[in-house]
């Protein structure tokens, strides 16, 4: 490698494009798991980058909670309109209708558990035998020893145990009928690199990551935004407040973070200052130590 | 070069971390040498450990016998791992400083893991072999050091470690260094530096250490930024598997047909004379891609798309290289083989091989020898068992174009899969055509 002259992100880069273009290149029906959230945005210009001025070789797959901002859906269909590629949406909803989940109910209820059925569903319906995410390795300590090919059985299950070796740069993506591969481009990514390389590539990110004015509500100890599916009663106390997220999940699991924030410059360097690391943010974290790898067994993304 | 600078000065004014390179590495050490500890360490004291991480950490009962935080919790990240305390698969890590981003993978090192540190071998440009103070140099000291010259590491640090428990000796310190110099002569590690270090204390990880004025020497972290580790492999050997071709079919991109892939090796120019193998067909770059805008000239490591001057049957399994300095081609090849799989090689069956963008089948035509990772001696041996290593001839279906590994690693590497299971059960090292 030429390294005088590659940076890292360079190389960060050049890596995922080939991850993609390996995904392309062995499976029958990939897609592209997009979550509307920053690190789905990179991803989708990273598949820009590996495969125009031809078309995308997968649809974008949307699990819609029904109880996300509607900054990110508003964001998501403007984006499938300027790129030109399809979109397919799983409905949570759809899933509770047909009884399949049963929605949860009291203070803390969210639909973020439910979405692992509609997810499993939406890749058996489209039969999907490769499902592309933008999960990183410096999230979370399980996630640190996750392939980038990562093979889940049937029930859409990952066996840490049972991880393929992967060396070199070469993807084992043999699979048999019924399992299915998540595989993760910017596994070696940080959550800083991903700020660097959308101010670099200028990508364009939903409003609610940059500071705003909005409702908000402290539930267990995190601001979260007013919302009628956070079941608010009358000891919520709404305040107006300076803030923005630093990820984008469902409104009932993803906390806001006061902040001045509205340049994406200010959104870095209070990154390199920040004490709180990204799912530190994520209520749905907290509940054990052992909590991702537990629901990464369960096919959650 | 003004090119260059010009880049450098615009990013140093943004921050002055775009210009910063990745240096990839892996650390190796027996069971309760102080991987885990040191890696942690370097985390912690380079302060890439965030504050709600560290709370965690403090609130887990896993405590040092004097109530300081086990910094081995950042790396031992599955379930099983923390209940038995020890580190069961390759765990990968990211710090940066002013200077460098570092990748680190922390592997295992009992022998039932030696699978695991290939696999992190394989994707590391430097090792950290560490040695206990107390204990010198042991038999998986060797062990470790076989895999980072089978993987053809070129530059390995060895962290003497618990230097605090043989009281900072220099004596100590000049003892290992004078055995384990023997052990790097005799498996030909080229680079070799040796550092003194309390990984518990943080003596000389991130800090020189005031307990040993005697080390003249760079801390480890210091070396680590400092290193140069560029491929040497020729720039005249340039190469680039195709993974995708890219055929839009719409009436304004009608004649557009793009070969896609990440040049493993060497520079692509427009104009160059290039070679598709195994076909053997040649013809001329007319255009060079990436990101859609044209470029004069490629380098290693960048994902690119390649256009042709003449109209060729090309897809996916190909590579094209420099016609100057053509790969072997072959379906016949030496190699050295590390068995990853719990079934044992069956030496009746057809595995595939998939070799960067290629798979063929292949058979298992000679086992030549295997290698007791201990003490180096090779043994005659007619199957492979689970992490064993050896040298072995197979035959290809298709043949591939391939370098020798000791010469252009990425495009001399392959694993083996077994068709019944799916599972990448052997790394091969491509060392010389058998036809
Ligand atoms: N005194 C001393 N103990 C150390 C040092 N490094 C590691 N240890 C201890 O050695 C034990 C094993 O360390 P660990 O990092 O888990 O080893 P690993 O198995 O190689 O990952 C732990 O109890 C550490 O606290 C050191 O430099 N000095
Ligand atoms: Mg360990």
């Amino acid at each position: 490698m030429n390294k005088q002259d590659t940076t890292y992100l360079d190389q960060l880069e050049a890596e995922a494009i080939f991850i993609l273009r390996e995904v392309a290149g062995q499976f029958e029906k990939p897609a592209l798991l997009f979550s509307g959230g920053k690190d789905s945005i990179t991803l989708v210009r990273l598949a820009e980058k590996a495969f125009r001025p031809g078309k995308f070789p997968f649809p974008l797959v949307h699990i819609d909670t029904g109880h996300n901002f509607p900054e990110t859906i508003s964001f998501r269909d403007d984006m499938i309109a300027r790129i030109g590629e399809k979109l397919i949406i799983g409905h949570v909803q759809d899933s509770i209708d047909q009884g399949k989940v049963i929605e949860q109910t009291g203070k803390n209820a969210s639909r973020n558990a439910l979405q692992t059925v509609t997810l499993l569903d939406t890749i058996a319906e489209g039969k999907f035998d490769a499902c592309i995410g933008g999960a990183r390795r410096d999230e979370e300590k399980a996630r640190a020893k996750e392939r980038i090919f990562s093979v889940r059985d049937e029930f859409g299950q990952w066996d840490p145990k049972r991880q393929r070796p992967e060396l070199w740069n070469i993807y084992n993506g043999k699979i048999h009928k019924g399992e299915n591969v998540r595989v993760f481009p910017i596994s070696n990514w940080t959550e800083l690199d991903v700020w660097n390389y959308i101010r670099r590539e200028n990508i364009e990110l939903p409003s609610i990551y940059f500071a705003h004015e909005r409702d908000v509500i402290t539930r267990n100890g995190q601001l979260m935004a007013a919302a009628d599916c956070l079941n608010m009663d009358s000891d919520d106390q709404i305040e107006r407040r300076n803030v923005r997220f630093r990820t984008v999940g469902d409104m009932t699991c993803t906390a806001a973070v006061e902040s001045d924030a509205d340049q994406i410059d200010d959104i870095i360097e209070e990154i390199k200052m920040s004490k709180i690391s990204e799912r530190g943010a994520r209520m749905d974290d907290k509940v054990s130590e052992a909590a991702m790898e537990d629901r990464k067994k369960g096919g959650y993304f | 070069m003004i090119k260059y600078l010009r880049l450098q000065w615009k990013t140093a004014k943004k921050g002055g971390i775009f210009n910063m390179d990745l240096l990839k590495f892996f650390t190796a050490g027996s069971v309760d040498d102080g991987k885990s500890t040191l890696i942690g360490r370097l985390l912690y004291d380079s302060e890439s450990i965030l504050a709600d991480q560290l709370e965690a950490l403090q609130q887990s009962n896993r405590k040092n016998d004097d109530g300081t935080i086990d910094l081995a919790i950042l790396t031992d990240g599955l379930k099983a791992e923390r209940e038995q305390g020890i580190t069961i698969d390759v765990a990968y890590k990211y710090f940066q400083t002013d200077k460098r981003k570092f990748i680190i993978a922390d592997t295992p090192g009992h022998i039932q893991y030696t699978r695991n540190m290939v696999t992190g071998a394989s994707n590391s440009d430097l090792a950290i072999i560490l040695v206990d103070a107390r204990n010198g140099v042991v038999e998986q000291t060797v062990r470790h050091s076989f895999i980072v010259s089978l993987l053809e590491l070129k530059h390995v640090v060895v962290c003497i470690n618990k230097m605090d428990m043989v009281d900072f000796s220099e004596d100590a310190f000049n003892k290992i260094h004078k055995s384990y110099s023997e052990i790097a002569l005799k498996l030909k590690l080229k680079e070799v530096t040796y550092i003194p270090v309390s990984a518990l204390k943080g003596d000389n990880i991130v800090n020189r250490s005031q307990n040993m004025s005697w080390y003249a020497g760079k801390s480890l972290l210091d070396h680590l930024e400092t290193t140069e580790v560029n491929e040497d492999v020729k720039s005249v050997q340039a190469r680039m598997p195709v993974q995708w071709v890219i055929r839009p079919q719409t009436d304004e991109l009608h004649d557009y047909r793009g070969y896609a892939g990440r040049v493993l090796s060497g520079s692509f120019r427009v104009n160059d004379k290039i070679t598709v193998l195994p076909s053997g067909i040649r013809s001329e770059i007319s255009k060079i891609e990436t990101n859609m805008q044209e470029q004069d000239e490629v380098h290693s490591g960048t994902s690119v798309t390649l256009h042709l001057k003449d109209n060729i049957d090309i897809g996916r399994g190909d590579i094209l290289v420099n016609s100057t300095h053509e790969p072997i081609v072959s379906q016949s090849i030496e190699a050295d083989l590390c068995w990853m799989d719990t079934k044992p090689l069956d030496t009746s069956i057809m595995y595939l091989l998939q070799h960067n963008s290629k798979v063929t089948k292949c058979k298992i035509r000679d086992i030549l020898h295997k290698v007791n990772i201990n003490t180096l001696e090779k043994i005659e041996t007619d199957t492979f068992q689970l992490n064993d290593i050896g040298r072995i001839v197979i035959r290809t279906a298709e043949p591939l174009a391939f370098d020798l590994y000791q010469v252009n690693k990425l495009n001399g590497g392959a694993i083996l899969i077994d068709p019944r299971t799916n599972l990448t059960v052997g790394a091969l090292m491509f060392r010389a055509s058998a036809e």
